[in-house]
C-alpha cells in the first residue's frame, strides 16, 4: 500500500535547485536507507517529505491518512541537547504535542501509550532520569521513543547511529528493524554506513550527483552507484 | 528586621517598586529558562542595550520614553533571533555588535542634548525612584501574558526549546512561539531596565535559571524552580538595599549571584 508518492520532485532552498526530477513512492512497511555524499540532497529531501520545505517543482502526495504531524521524525542531536535539563519522560512525551493542535495537557491514554514505546524500547527504568546523564545510545533511544509518539505508521531517521559505539550502534538498528518487522513501521533512514543499509533495509534511495538510484537492497548491489561507490573503497 | 519591612511598606513609591520588581522578575526568569537554555543567553544583554539607546533618544527627542522604546526594542528582539537562523555575523557578533552601536547612539543623542544627567545615569545603572504609575498596569497586564502562556502552553515551550526542528515537523507554530518569547522578552527588558538598569537586567535572566539548573534535572523542576528563586533573590535584594542603603539592582545581582555559589557549592558535595 503506497502511503507518499513524489513524482519528479525537484528539492531544493532559497529557489537553489538541489537534486531534480527525483521520483519515488514509499509502501507502508518499507524499511527504506537514504544513501549519498554529504551536500547530495539527503537532508534537503527529508526537509521536504516532513513538510518543512516545499518541493521547487514536482509533487509530493502524502496517502492512506498520513499526515506531515504524523510522521515520527528523529532529528540529529545538537550540542545544546545533550546538555539539557530535561527527564525521559518529558522528552518522550511532547511526541504527543503535534496531533494536540492547542489542548494544553497530556491525557491519560497518552501517558500510557508513551510509557508502552518506552518499554518497548527497553527505557522504561529511565523515565524519570535527567537526559543528560544518559549514554549517547540511551538518548537515542529516548528521541526514538518520541518519534514513536509522534508517528502512526511512518518514521524517519536522520543518520541516528552517528557518534554511538559499535555496541550501541548494532542494538539501535536492530530496535528499528524490531519496529520495522513486528510493528509494520515504515523507515526512511539517512545513513552513512552503506555496509548497514544494505544489511537492514529493503529498499535503498541513493542520491548521486547528478543521477539516483532506488529500488530493492538486491537490485542495489548490481547498480552503478553501488559499484562506483565500491571501486572508490 | 519586620519593623523596617512595615516601614518599607509605608512608602507608596516603594510598594509600587516592590509590585512591578516582583513582577518583572518572574516575567525575566520564565521567559530565560527558554532563552539560556536555547543558547540565546545573550539577548537579554542585547535588548537592555538597545533599550538603553531608545530611552536615551527619547528623552533627546522629547517624547515619551516608553511609547518611544517599546517599538524600537521589541523590533531588535525580532531582528536578534532572526541573526540567530540566518546568519552572515553570527549570533554572538551579532548580539555585541547591536548592544554597542545602541549604546553608542544612546550616550551620544544624550550628549548632544541633555547631557549625561541623572536620568542617564539611572537608565543606566536602574533607580527606584524611576518607576511611574502606569507601569504597574503594563507589568500586571505583561505578567499575566507570561503567565498565562507558560501555564497553557508549557509543553509545547518545552518541546520548542529543546529542539525546534522536531517540534517543527510535529507541526507546531515554532516561529509563532519565537516572536511570542521574543516580544515578551522585550516589554519585560524594557520595563525591567529602568530599576535594574541597562548594565544588570540581563541578569535576572541568565541567573534563575543558572540556579535551578544547578538544583533540578528536569524542565518542570528548573522552570518552577527558576520562578521562585527570581522571586526571593528580588526580596532579599530589595530588602537588603533598603538597609543598607546599596542601590538596588546591584544588590539583586549579589543576592543572585551568592545564590549561584550556594547552589553550585550544593551540587558539587552531592555529586561527591
Amino acid at each position: 500500500m503506497k502511503i507518499v508518492s513524489c513524482k519528479d520532485i525537484t528539492i531544493g532552498y532559497d529557489n537553489q535547485p538541489v537534486f531534480s526530477h527525483l521520483s519515488f513512492d514509499i509502501e507502508e512497511g518499507d524499511y527504506i536507507s537514504v544513501l549519498g555524499e554529504n551536500g547530495s540532497g539527503k537532508s534537503t529531501l527529508i526537509k521536504t517529505l516532513l513538510g518543512l520545505t516545499k518541493p521547487l517543482s514536482g509533487n509530493i502526495s502524502l496517502l492512506e491518512g498520513l499526515t506531515h504531524e504524523t510522521i515520527g521524525y528523529l532529528p540529529q542531536q545538537t550540542t545544546a541537547q545533550r546538555d539539557f535539563p530535561a527527564s525521559v519522560e518529558e522528552i518522550v512525551m511532547s511526541g504527543f504535542l503535534g496531533q494536540k493542535g492547542w489542548k494544553p495537557f497530556y491525557t491519560k491514554k497518552e501517558r500510557l501509550t508513551a510509557a508502552a514505546h518506552m518499554e518497548e524500547l527497553s527505557i522504561d527504568s529511565l523515565a524519570k532520569k535527567n537526559y543528560r546523564n544518559l549514554s549517547g545510545g540511551q538518548q537515542q533511544k529516548v528521541l526514538l521513543a518520541r518519534a514513536l509518539c509522534a508517528a502512526k505508521k511512518l518514521l524517519i531517521l536522520d543518520e541516528p547511529v552517528t557518534g554511538l559505539d559499535p555496541a550501541a550502534q548494532t542494538e539501535l538498528y536492530q530496535m528499528i528493524n524490531h519496529l520495522n518487522q513486528c510493528h509494520n513501521m515504515t523507515i526512511v533512514m539517512i545513513s552513512h554506513d552503506i555496509t548497514s543499509a544494505i544489511r537492514y533495509s529493503s529498499k535503498i534511495l541513493h542520491l548521486g550527483t547528478d543521477e539516483y538510484f532506488y529500488g530493492s537492497q538486491k537490485e542495489y548491489l548490481s547498480s552503478k552507484l553501488y559499484q562506483n561507490w565500491k571501486g572508490v573503497m | 528586621m519586620f519593623s523596617s519591612l512595615i516601614e518599607m511598606f509605608s512608602y507608596p513609591f516603594l510598594v509600587r517598586a516592590f509590585i512591578i520588581g516582583a513582577l518583572v522578575s518572574l516575567c525575566c526568569a520564565l521567559l530565560g529558562v527558554s532563552l539560556v537554555l536555547k543558547g540565546f543567553s545573550m539577548i537579554g544583554d542585547g535588548l537592555s542595550h538597545v533599550s538603553f539607546g531608545a530611552l536615551a533618544v527619547a528623552m533627546a527627542l522629547n517624547v515619551t520614553p516608553l511609547a518611544f522604546a517599546l517599538p524600537v526594542v521589541i523590533f531588535a528582539a525580532f531582528c536578534l533571533l532572526k541573526i540567530k537562523d540566518t546568519s552572515k555575523i553570527k549570533g554572538d557578533a551579532g548580539i555585541a555588535l547591536v548592544s554597542s552601536s545602541a549604546l553608542a547612539i544612546g550616550l551620544i543623542a544624550a550628549s548632544l542634548t541633555t547631557g549625561l544627567n541623572s536620568d542617564v545615569y539611572s537608565y543606566m545603572f536602574g533607580s527606584i525612584l524611576s518607576m511611574k504609575k502606569g507601569d504597574v498596569t503594563i507589568s500586571v497586564i505583561l505578567s499575566i501574558l507570561v503567565l498565562f502562556l507558560f501555564f497553557f502552553c508549557y509543553h509545547k515551550i518545552f518541546a520548542i526549546t529543546f529542539d525546534e526542528s522536531f517540534a517543527q515537523a510535529t507541526g507546531l507554530f515554532v516561529s509563532f512561539f519565537n516572536m511570542m518569547i521574543a516580544f515578551l522578552s522585550a516589554v519585560t527588558i524594557v520595563l525591567g531596565m529602568r530599576m535594574m538598569g541597562a548594565m544588570l537586567i540581563s541578569s535576572l535572566i541568565l541567573f534563575p535559571c543558572l540556579i535551578a539548573r544547578q538544583i533540578f534535572q528536569n524542565f518542570y523542576g528548573v522552570t518552577l524552580c527558576a520562578g521562585v528563586v527570581s522571586l526571593v533573590s528580588f526580596f532579599i535584594g530589595m530588602f537588603l538595599s533598603y538597609e543598607l542603603d546599596t542601590p538596588v539592582s546591584a544588590s539583586i545581582v549579589v543576592v543572585n549571584l551568592i545564590l549561584l555559589l550556594i547552589a553550585m557549592g550544593v551540587q558539587k558535595v552531592r555529586n561527591a
